[in-house]
């Protein structure tokens, strides 16, 4: 399984993502720039976290019109695991590929701490390898991570279990139900502001992360490989 | 051309934490007449004339990047500008 880590003007968690994806889970990786023609080539596209175009106007605002972003709403169609993380969220967030936006957090402070999350949908191509209401470590690095939907969307997504991740415990951000990680109703588009790809290593203070990313090649090899 | 006044402000049923903020420290400053503050941003766009009326225009280029109609509202203002 081949991944694209999707590199923008001003992303800063690529190398994270990069190093995740191909040192610790082993997968095939490739660095691909936002002005890129084509990701036929890749399996899986991962929006790392950052400040793409310095979060000028909106947070992924102007991401969401680079030339990558036509081929990402293709590999989304096409069914292709889709995995934003903080700004890659924000991103998907502006792009309309997930519904809802984010607003500044509660405090108005950029928090960066590790929090724990609980696994409310454990029937995702990006969650089966945790246990439902599995509770996991993961660190956020975020100012915008505020979570907004209407009444609508809310029950929209809660009828079609589309919140994968809850914050556990203290809401950090002020974020609609402590919303952390949403999928799109197809089921192949995740976003989250967690940093999942920082927790695959005990040596970075846990491995809480790396278990999402498992859970998309397993999803993968039974639906590619024969034989797996 | 055109000067275009652009204003994008969160909706009213969307909290406006900065502006939550920004109020209580008016109160804190004895400004208890203030009821609500909402935080926004202003834009100031110049356009040359065209082909297409130029509120159609204004108007997608909101609905499209400058606004985030998801929890977002804008209004503008359109004001023929003087040649320099």
């Amino acid at each position: 399984m081949k991944f694209a880590v999707i590199v923008f003007p001003g992303s800063n968690c690529d190398i994270d993502m990069y190093h995740a994806v191909k040192d610790e889970l082993g997968a095939e990786a490739e660095y691909v720039w936002h002005d890129a023609e084509s990701l036929d080539e890749y399996d899986g596209i991962l929006l790392p976290g950052g400040f793409s175009y310095g979060d000028y106007l909106r947070s992924g605002a102007v991401a969401r019109f680079s030339n990558v972003m036509k081929e990402v709403v293709k590999a989304a169609e096409a069914g292709k695991p889709i995995l934003g993380v903080c700004n890659g969220f924000q991103i998907l967030l502006e792009a309309g590929l997930l519904p809802g936006a984010m607003r500044r957090n509660d405090s108005l402070k950029f928090i960066c701490r590790t929090v724990e999350l609980r696994v409310e949908n454990n029937e995702t191509m990006f969650s089966s390898a945790y246990e439902k209401d599995e509770v996991i470590n993961i660190p956020i690095a975020h100012g915008e991570g505020n979570y907004y939907c209407d009444e609508a969307v809310l029950a929209e997504l809660k009828k079609n279990n589309q919140i994968v991740f809850t914050y556990n415990g203290t809401n950090p951000n002020g974020s609609l139900e402590n919303i952390a990680g949403i999928v799109n109703e197809k089921g192949n588009v995740l976003g989250m502001m967690p940093h999942p790809e920082r927790a695959v290593d005990e040596l970075l203070g846990g491995a809480d992360g790396l278990k999402l990313f498992q859970s998309i090649v397993k999803q993968w090899r039974e639906a590619h490989v024969v034989n797996a | 051309m055109y000067k275009v006044k652009v204003f994008v402000t969160l909706r009213e049923s969307v909290l406006d934490p900065q502006g939550t903020v920004v109020k209580n420290s008016l109160h804190s400053m004895n400004y208890s007449e203030v009821s609500d503050v909402r935080i926004g941003k202003y834009m100031e766009l110049i356009v040359d004339k065209s082909d297409r009326p130029v509120e159609e225009a204004v108007k997608e280029m909101c609905e499209r990047l400058l606004a985030n109609v998801v929890i977002e509202d804008y209004r503008f203002e359109i004001e023929e500008a003087v040649a320099q």
